[in-house]
């Protein structure tokens, strides 16, 4: 995925194995490029103590979110049957104790990671591409267009984004979409900035130059020759991006702005707080949820961080 | 570039934010919303359609767009931004009130966790690989990941409830206090918010102040000190971390913003009375004048808090005026 089809010069690593025969069909030479950028990138990415830590905390939570309707019955979360007393202490049959209404705690976090990580990933996907088609026509087009998109970007970078989110939120109205809407909506320009001050230094490049001359189309310029090369800053972004959502949707459900008919962890920690949980000392509700988010987004921060001196090999250990 | 137009520019280029922000306000209310639907609350505010003319013709809806945006303009100029729905007394008077112990609140905090997460990110830089360096980068990160309000209430459960070593809310026990008791009563009731907000925020400054470091610890002026035999107490505190500080203290003017925003659900937590407080109060009980002039102020408050860190910025580093 780091790697491109295209990419002419080796950006990421430097780590050559002896050169295999050469197969003849582009194709393939196409899919043994990618596979040994891909390998190369893995063996410098698996000497970060930090991102393999990530990656796993990741790939765990992952996992929990796919196998969550095989740990916990749809039914057990319903508030009309729920399966014990409200308030109970955690305990052997409700490890993480109930909430207000008798749901297991323990059974909202699990299936609560569902919802923390789409929504996080598909504001993420929003804000990557409003940020990288932005950010790459106004640095490909320079000019008006440019000075244009630049003014929106500054405008949206400068707008703080909790009341711009308070203001959207309220008159869009709560729902899981809308609280990605907003989430896309408030954080893409910083995105856009750097993707822009990327394609400005790709576009300057020989190759572009040369495949330009060949009477190359814009489409084909843009398409072929600078999204795939700025697609390593865009990634590496992405990771933290994701990160910085899962936080914004958590603020978001705290302030009540949240979607009230799914379950996410900002909500559990939202309806513990609604609830009195607060002046109650009902800690095993408040806590867990909080600890989710704080481990999830530990988990992206750090796989960025290791993305990012994989990629950047300006930042590596001098 | 001389100093002047630098200066005009940054100015202009604010004021052009703003009226942005203004005109996005206007769109957002007027055109995508509508706006006797958010001013009878979603429409539960049940008024029959006399009334809801009278509404109409009391904020100018029916004149043409361009109309009621000069309209707006002026009001908003004016300071006047209708009246709450909550309290039915006028918004801007509601905000006056608030806005002092925000002020305080945030600017405690502010100051603290750039002066903390400042000192920690140059000791891990200087040390890099260090214990110190992996244990505080380490800490940073988490903190970082940290939701602020659920920290807030962790800290609140721990140590004012179960401890009872603070008290859980307010920002006085009594108005009867004056004088140095009442500065004690008051740092008691600053001090849980004041924490939480430090260590929410603190993080990122450590954080950007360990890598902007660590870039001018690579720079030849480094080098050179070093090879001119200058002690390595003096080569970084007199040459590395001056330069290295730039980024971060933009960021601390930066941070206002996101730190102002943080405070909202930190002052519902601890009732903490100012704006987070309004705010939060207003999205509750969808009180759009409220909510339309918190978005105004706070947007014109992180505007004016960037145009101040340019112009510093400027006057720090004279090679940003010559870009």
């Amino acid at each position: 995925m780091i790697t491109s089809p295209h990419q002419p010069d080796d950006l990421t690593v430097g780590t050559e194995a002896a050169p295999p025969p050469a197969p003849r069909d582009p194709k393939k030479i196409k899919w043994l490029r990618r596979k040994r950028a891909l390998a190369g990138f893995w063996l410098v990415y698996r000497q970060s103590k930090m991102g393999m830590v990530g990656l796993i905390l990741l790939v765990t939570f992952i996992f929990l979110a796919l196998a969550a309707p095989l740990l916990v019955s749809r039914t057990d979360l319903g508030v009309s049957d729920p399966p014990g007393a409200p308030f109970l202490r955690p305990s052997g049959e409700f490890p993480l104790g109930t909430d207000d209404f008798g749901r297991s705690v323990l059974d909202l976090v699990i299936y609560g990671s569902r919802i923390s990580l789409i929504v996080g990933f598909a504001a993420t996907v929003m804000t990557m591409t409003v940020g990288a088609a932005v950010g790459i026509i106004g640095g490909y087009y320079g000019g008006k267009t440019d000075t244009l998109m630049n003014a929106l970007t500054n405008w949206f970078l400068v707008i703080p984004w909790i009341p711009l989110a308070i203001v959207l939120a309220s008159i869009l109205g709560r729902s899981l979409f809308n609280t990605i809407l907003v989430i896309g909506l408030t954080s893409w320009a910083g995105t856009a900035r750097l993707v822009r001050a990327d394609t400005l230094s790709v576009k300057e490049r020989p190759y572009v130059e040369r495949a330009r001359a060949l009477g190359a189309s814009n489409w084909h310029l843009v398409s072929r020759h600078i999204l795939p090369n700025v697609m390593p800053v865009i990634f590496a972004n992405t990771v933290l991006t994701v990160a910085l959502s899962i936080l914004a949707e958590t603020t978001l459900s705290l302030l009540g702005l949240g979607d009230p008919s799914s379950i996410s962890w900002g909500g559990v920690i939202f309806d513990a707080f609604d609830a009195g949980a607060l002046s109650a000392g009902l800690w095993w509700w408040l806590i867990p949820p909080g600890i989710c988010i704080c481990l999830v987004t530990l988990a992206f921060t750090m796989c960025g961080y290791a993305l990012d001196e994989v990629l950047n090999p300006k930042i590596r250990e001098r | 570039m001389g100093s002047r137009r630098y200066l005009l520019r940054k100015v202009l280029h604010a004021i052009a934010t703003l009226t942005f922000v203004l005109a996005f306000n206007f769109v957002l209310f007027r055109a995508i919303g509508d706006p006797v639907k958010l001013l009878t609350r979603g429409g539960s505010l049940h008024l029959d359609p006399k009334e809801q003319q009278a509404l109409r013709e009391e904020f100018g809806l029916d004149d043409p767009l361009p109309a009621q945006f000069v309209n707006y303009l002026g009001d908003t100029l004016r300071g006047e931004f209708g009246y709450s729905f909550a309290s039915g007394r006028p918004v801007i008077k509601e905000i006056r009130e608030k806005m002092g112990p925000t002020l305080l609140l945030v600017g405690i905090s502010t100051l603290l966790s750039a002066a903390i997460g400042i000192l920690i990110g140059i000791k891990g830089a200087w040390r890099r690989g260090s214990a110190f360096d992996t244990g505080s980068l380490l800490g940073s990160l988490t903190l970082y990941s940290m939701p602020e309000g659920w920290l807030g209430m962790i800290l609140l459960i721990t140590f004012a409830g179960t401890l009872g070593w603070f008290p859980s809310g307010g920002i006085e026990s009594t108005d009867q206090l004056t004088g140095f008791a009442h500065l004690v009563d008051l740092s008691k009731h600053l001090f849980l918010p004041c924490l939480t907000l430090t260590l929410g925020y603190l993080g990122e400054f450590a954080i950007i102040m360990r890598s902007s470091l660590l870039e001018v610890m690579g720079e030849d002026f480094v080098q050179t000190a070093r090879a001119k035999g200058v002690r390595d107490k003096d080569v970084r505190r007199r040459h590395a971390v001056p330069n290295a500080l730039l980024p971060t203290f933009t960021l601390a003017f930066y941070s206002v913003g996101f730190i102002l925003g943080g405070a909202v659900l930190i002052e519902q937590v601890f009732s903490y009375p100012g704006l987070g407080q309004l705010t939060y109060g207003a999205i509750d009980q969808e009180d759009f004048p409220v909510i339309q002039a918190i978005f105004l102020l706070g947007s014109a408050a992180v505007i004016f808090f960037n145009l101040l860190a340019d112009i510093l910025y400027g006057y720090l580093d004279p090679r940003v005026k010559e870009a």
